[in-house]
């Protein structure tokens, strides 16, 4: 697994529970360090070791956990820079759940070697939206279900999300319901990264 | 609505290279110089649209226009290599027909490897070579980037290693040990702690010299890594003395065969030279199941009675710590003096 989403768990569990919980979590998995290397690869199986270390240790269920960490991805202040590579998605909340489709490709023109979740988001015939997840790591689904829920604040838009379940295939579906595109303010967002 | 200016086709081509004219029937009637190199004017022109291309409805409003003229379009080839592109579509002044003009977005990097594509093929203000050059120049750092980390890992890794062993027998340092038993009792591991000193190792560095008793102390390094496992740590804590820390061991019988087995090894005499080094060693052990809270200070201590204990005993012998041993300092001082 890619070091940046071994050093995204960590970023998060460090910043939600402090250092003394990461501490415990790092011990648990057994990696041979303190601290994950972004732009260093790790065996699949530290990653798997490290999510039920810091679920063992956060005493949350794994979904549970996963969701918090797709919200801290969008919301906390440490990891800004993925809410405004999100944000780049559209000026609002539907352009940004179209622009998910786009996401594999422009993620590889970054990071090659990153493996993101194949995303693919349709509308239904009912006016609310699915999105289909895929990925190595089962679960990630609901890193996606906290991204969207963070994501929709940030636009100022009102969702109602559920996660449904697995499909045979390893997709994991998720449901959207746009209530309202402009609910509330939501959050500023420049092009520019200077305007910050 | 005011017309604001009519174009020659070739003004068209030049600033838009991916456009697309359809008619009202959605018939393919004009496509820019670029865009026919995708397909071939022949797979496209008189065509209908909506058998060339799939068009994704991103939350689109159904239009009244063949295409909808509102919002970005996302479409990909029906047959072949799929292409994604983008663009947007209006209606053209006086005419049923709608024009559509173009572009590669993220597809950029694999359409110009696709379709061999050339500067010349993108408009002038088409920022698309920018983009190649900045992937391009983004990925040969980031390839730097990947060499540098792999070297400053592996010197970190390097470094790490050498600040837990000891040089001259190859073992783990007692910083090492430290570091391992701290892990093993905040996990819960069961173990044993076996402290070995070694005997007469005085009398071989004091009659056959230094260069003798370092080749004694390798011995014993390979000595005890040979009688332990894998998972066991063996670290050198002092000049002639030795812990082995049995991972989830803690059987007394199993422990004093293997203390035994160490101290028999021990005495078969090293050549050195033209001579050989006589040596033995004394063994004190005790386990985690002797204690409700562990605490690894308090076992290097116990472990270190017991190894006196064997002392006492006239060395060459193990024995496991038992409460009410009598500590060092109750030893009388001569011979803890001489107990080497």
């Amino acid at each position: 697994m890619h070091g940046m989403i071994n050093r995204a768990i960590q970023c998060f569990v460090r910043d939600t529970y402090g250092p003394e919980i990461w501490a415990s979590v790092a011990e648990q998995t057994d990696f041979g360090s303190d601290s994950f290397e972004a732009m260093l690869s790790y065996p699949d199986g530290v990653t798997i070791r490290l999510l039920s270390a810091a679920a063992r240790s956060l005493e949350k269920p794994v979904d549970a956990m996963l969701e918090d960490l797709g919200t801290y991805l969008v919301s906390h202040p440490n990891v800004e820079a993925i809410r405004r590579l999100l944000r780049f998605g559209g000026d609002e909340f539907t352009e940004f759940m179209f622009s998910l489709n786009e996401i594999e490709g422009r993620s590889r023109l970054a990071l090659p070697d990153l493996e993101v979740p194949k995303l693919n988001i349709f509308e239904n015939e009912d006016g609310s939206h699915t999105l289909t997840c895929q990925h190595s790591m089962p679960g990630f689904g609901y890193a996606m279900l906290g991204v969207m829920r963070a994501m929709a604040d940030d636009y100022g838009a009102l969702v109602f999300l559920e996660h449904q379940g697995w499909r045979d295939s390893g997709e994991e579906v998720i449901n959207i319901q746009l209530l309202e595109e402009a609910f509330s303010e939501g959050r500023s967002f420049d092009l520019s990264a200077k305007a910050v | 609505m005011a017309l604001v200016t009519q174009l020659e086709a070739s003004a068209l081509d030049r600033l838009m290279p991916m456009h697309l004219i359809l008619d009202a029937q959605g018939i393919i009637t004009k496509i820019g110089p670029t865009l026919c190199k995708l397909r071939g004017e022949s797979a496209m022109l008189g065509h209908n649209f909506f058998d060339v291309f799939d068009l994704r409805d991103d939350g689109r409003k159904s239009a009244n226009t063949i295409i909808p003229d509102d919002k970005k379009l996302y479409m990909t080839f029906k047959s072949g290599v799929s292409t994604p592109l983008k663009g947007i579509a209006t209606p053209m002044a006086n005419s049923t027909d709608m024009l559509l003009n173009l572009s590669f977005g993220i597809s950029v990097v694999d359409a110009v490897h696709d379709y061999r594509l050339t500067a010349g093929d993108f408009a002038a203000t088409d920022l698309a070579i920018e983009m190649l050059y900045l992937v391009e120049a983004k990925s040969a750092v980031l390839e730097e980037t990947k060499q540098l980390n792999t070297r400053l890992q592996g010197a970190k890794v390097a470094a790490e290693e050498q600040a837990y062993t000891d040089t001259l027998t190859g073992l783990k340092n007692r910083r090492a040990m430290d570091h391992v038993l701290g892990r093993m009792i905040r996990a819960g591991v069961p173990f044993a702690l076996m402290h070995i000193d070694l005997d007469y190792f005085k009398d071989v560095n004091d009659t056959l010299g230094h260069a003798a008793g370092d080749v004694v102390l390798q011995n014993v390094a390979k000595v005890l890594v040979d009688e332990t496992r894998a998972e066991d740590l063996v670290a050198r804590v002092g000049g002639d003395e030795f812990i082995v820390v049995m991972h989830k061991m803690t059987d007394a019988d199993q422990l004093m065969k293997v203390a035994e087995r160490i101290i028999a090894q021990l005495e078969i005499p090293v050549p050195f030279n033209d001579t050989v080094c006589r040596i033995s060693g004394s063994v004190g052990i005790t386990t985690t199941e002797q204690y409700d809270q562990i605490d690894a200070e308090q076992m290097m201590h116990n472990a270190d009675t017991a190894l006196y204990a064997s002392k006492h005993q006239g060395r060459a012998c193990a024995n496991f710590y038992v409460a009410g041993m009598p500590t060092l300092a109750d030893q009388d001082l001569p011979n803890a003096a001489a107990r080497r």
